[in-house]
């Protein structure tokens, strides 16, 4: 019988324990935002969401995907916000009701970074066609995200616009299925060329022999934007509080936390909403 | 990188008594042993039941609970994501994303290890004992306390090995808690963030402080019994 009792007393505690962690009152000032490993491993929410909170008392927690899953996460009503970098999906994800509204906020750029010795030839080079063609033609190892991530999308596009299908290329095209950080210390330990938004490289430590080759083509351009997760399908959303968090991202005081926000003197984002969007 | 800098890394991160790296090891402790705690109340009851009783299809349930002590932490994860997503049967708790679908994604994720080491000790009790109890006219399904009793030595192993297994595990709690700064970011959760910014000093110092509490846990779990073994003579 004893054991019966003290099954049944480490039950009650363990739901106890269970349920103080999940505290889902309608009162809690708390938003659920689904965004993309760039934002959250570059470290801007960190510097962000602090001063969001201090204006409005409201606290975002971020869940950080790739675009394409973060959007799906939208989809499936799991976040009240998406804040994401690939305006196709975004605009197909708000055509299809999903979203709201579509809010530019801020953009930053990709870049090529490579092993110093460079053995394509590209470095210092403003052109990623020529640049992709070059590495294409040397066969020289290219880690791709390979993760439906914006990043991933973006790097596809360039492939295309470059004329190359990377699609059954050889082993020199390497896809690793994973986020920029892992993408990226694949690359750093293969030697390998790889795309990377500026903000998560400016932030990444394990970075070895790579170094920036190709930056600069207004090709290169990564734009953010922000959607309210529509509560017309999903009627939990968070609709006033999310939409507080998009117009405090696209005003003035936000715009300039963007901005504001560097590392080593460098900005990473530059904020760029539209005026009066909101 | 330097593997130094990660010793250093931890004993600066303890050092400090870093705020945040306290809520997190407070986190995983008590996500972790919650779900200790709830697959133990579970198991050890259906473990020794499925060890006496005698019912249509009990090998069946035997071999597939023993199998489901492989189970993948990234699919238990994902069974439980599908079942907690607002688009899913249980979306209206609200609770992906959340502590309490982590303590549910290691339960499930444990509970099979519990029930199948508690079948297998109370099964071999059952054969030590089993004239001696039936003599007292105690039948199978009323033997079931006396001998997890008797057993409760051997399965705090069993207990044990369900902990390690918890706390061990970044593939469930990442896809259902979401690795949520100051909310669901658990010690392998963020080893998993640290590692993918290539902080891998601070990933590796982090793991030092896991597996060192990790090691007293079972130092204590192993004291106690010992200490409970000779009282009972």
């Amino acid at each position: 019988m004893r054991i019966l009792h003290s099954a049944l007393i480490s039950a009650a505690i363990g739901l106890t324990l269970a349920l103080s962690g999940t505290p889902v009152s309608a009162q809690d000032k708390v938003i659920t935002v689904a965004s993309t490993t760039s934002t959250e491993q570059s470290g801007l929410f960190k510097a962000l969401l602090p001063k969001f909170k201090e204006k409005t008392g409201i606290e975002v927690r971020v869940i950080a995907q790739g675009t394409g899953q973060a959007l799906e996460t939208g989809r499936r009503g799991d976040a009240d916000v998406v804040f994401v970098h690939d305006a196709a999906s975004e605009k197909k994800f708000v055509a299809e009701g999903f979203g709201v509204e579509r809010f530019e906020v801020m953009y930053n750029d990709f870049i090529v970074v490579g092993p110093k010795s460079d053995p394509a030839g590209i470095a210092g080079s403003k052109d990623i066609d020529a640049a992709l063609k070059k590495i294409a033609a040397a066969k020289t190892p290219f880690a791709s995200r390979g993760d439906d991530s914006g990043t991933h999308k973006a790097e596809q596009r360039l492939w295309k616009a470059a004329g190359i299908e990377v699609k059954g290329a050889g082993d020199w095209y390497r896809e690793t299925g994973s986020g920029m950080g892992p993408t990226l210390n694949t690359a750093s330990a293969m030697n390998a060329y790889a795309l990377t938004d500026r903000g998560t490289w400016l932030n990444f430590k394990n970075r070895g022999d790579l170094t920036i080759i190709v930056e600069g083509d207004l090709k290169l351009f990564n734009q953010y934007g922000v959607i309210l997760v529509n509560p017309a399908k999903h009627s939990h959303v968070k609709k006033e509080l999310g939409q507080s968090f998009i117009d405090w991202l696209v005003s003035g005081e936000g715009q300039k936390a963007i901005a504001d926000y560097k590392i080593d003197g460098e900005p990473l984002f530059f904020p760029n909403a539209k005026k009066g969007q909101s | 990188m330097n593997q130094q800098n990660a010793f250093i890394t931890a004993l600066d991160l303890i050092a400090s008594l870093d705020p945040v790296l306290g809520d997190i090891v407070l986190l995983s402790l008590k996500v972790t042993l919650s779900a200790v705690l709830i697959a133990a109340a579970i198991g050890l009851p259906l473990g020794a039941a499925l060890a006496l009783g005698r019912f249509p299809g009990r090998s069946a349930l035997i071999v597939v609970s023993n199998a489901l002590m492989g189970l993948p932490p990234v699919v238990a994860g994902l069974v439980v994501y599908l079942l907690l997503s607002r688009s899913g049967p249980l979306g209206f708790l609200g609770m992906l994303f959340t502590p309490g679908a982590m303590i549910l994604a290691q339960t499930v994720l444990i509970l099979p290890i519990v029930i199948s080491l508690t079948r297998q000790i109370v099964e071999d009790l059952w054969a030590e004992y089993e004239e001696q109890l039936r003599s007292l006219g105690s039948s199978r399904m009323r033997a079931i306390p006396t001998l997890l009793w008797d057993g409760r030595f051997s399965l705090i192993t069993a207990i044990l090995a369900g902990f390690g297994r918890a706390s061990a595990e970044v593939g469930a709690v990442l896809i259902v808690g979401g690795n949520i700064a100051g909310y669901t970011r658990t010690m392998t959760t963020a080893i998993a963030l640290e590692t993918s910014k290539g902080d891998l000093a601070l990933a590796l110092g982090l793991g030092i402080i896991l597996l060192t509490i990790t090691l007293l846990l079972n130092t204590g779990a192993f004291v106690a019994g010992r200490m409970a073994q000779r009282a009972a003579g």
